[in-house]
């Protein structure tokens, strides 16, 4: 069975819209691990998701005044990212880093480098792009083309698989 | 056991899910269809998380054992 199976690649496509560290680890650790698994992947990302894929270390992003504010409020980067709770303005995720050294955990930074490794699509998304002022230059190397919600809704027709996170 | 030509060998102990099986992956990746990879982990998880990855990839699992808290695959590329 495996080797039928294996022959027609299982589709995955994860919409990653939140921006925090614990739902961020999550798509990180689907997305690499769906890769090795050599399943086709995609990961839209949108909303609050694209500030993970900002460069570490892009401090201020944005074109006017509002769109520079939230970026200076909330600071972007696959490194810099809060947790939902618990957060205590930085401890909260700076024990998390501590403990993820401690177990040998893959920080979310490593696995998407990993994954975009074993081939993981990452694609913007061209509104949330444009509503916050971000270029091209602003996100990480290795991103697809910036796309809309119909892109995403026909990749995810498609899929097997599909997670909102 | 000791007459398997295990082409490379992968060290994943220590390390936490997923990193067993992207570790895995990589190493596949680098030997030819046919040849063995032999993995070691520590991580009671990566045992199902082994038979998932050679179901879903179709590299097959050869040989498994489990000693001492160390879980050892050899995996042959498809």
């Amino acid at each position: 069975m495996t080797a039928a199976a294996a022959d027609k690649p299982k589709k995955l496509v994860i919409i990653c819209y939140s921006g925090e560290l614990e739902k961020t680890w999550a798509t990180m650790i689907l997305a690499s691990t769906a890769g090795a698994m050599e399943m086709e992947t995609t990961v839209f990302v949108t909303f609050w998701g694209l500030q993970t894929f900002v460069k570490d270390k892009k401090r201020i992003t944005g074109e006017n005044w509002m769109q520079k504010m939230m970026s200076f409020m909330q600071r972007p980067g696959a490194s810099h990212r809060p947790l939902s709770k618990m957060n205590f303005m930085g401890m909260g995720p700076w024990m998390m880093f501590k403990l993820a050294k401690k177990y040998n955990v893959a920080k979310p930074k490593d696995l998407l480098e990993m994954a975009q490794a074993v081939g993981v699509t990452f694609l913007p998304c061209q509104m949330t792009m444009d509503m916050f002022g971000l270029k091209r230059e602003d996100l990480i190397d290795g991103m697809g083309e910036p796309v809309g919600a119909a892109t995403a809704l026909q990749l995810m027709t498609e899929a097997d698989s599909t997670l909102f996170i | 056991m000791g007459n398997l030509d295990i082409k490379l060998k992968v060290d994943a102990s220590g390390l936490s899910c997923p990193l067993p099986i992207l570790k895995a992956s990589q190493g596949i990746k680098s030997v030819a269809s046919g040849e063995l990879v032999e993995v070691v982990a520590t991580d009671p998880g990566s045992v199902k998380d082994f038979e998932a990855w050679s179901k879903s990839t179709g590299n097959a699992m050869v040989e498994h054992s489990a000693e001492g808290g160390k879980f050892r695959y050899v995996i042959r590329r498809k």
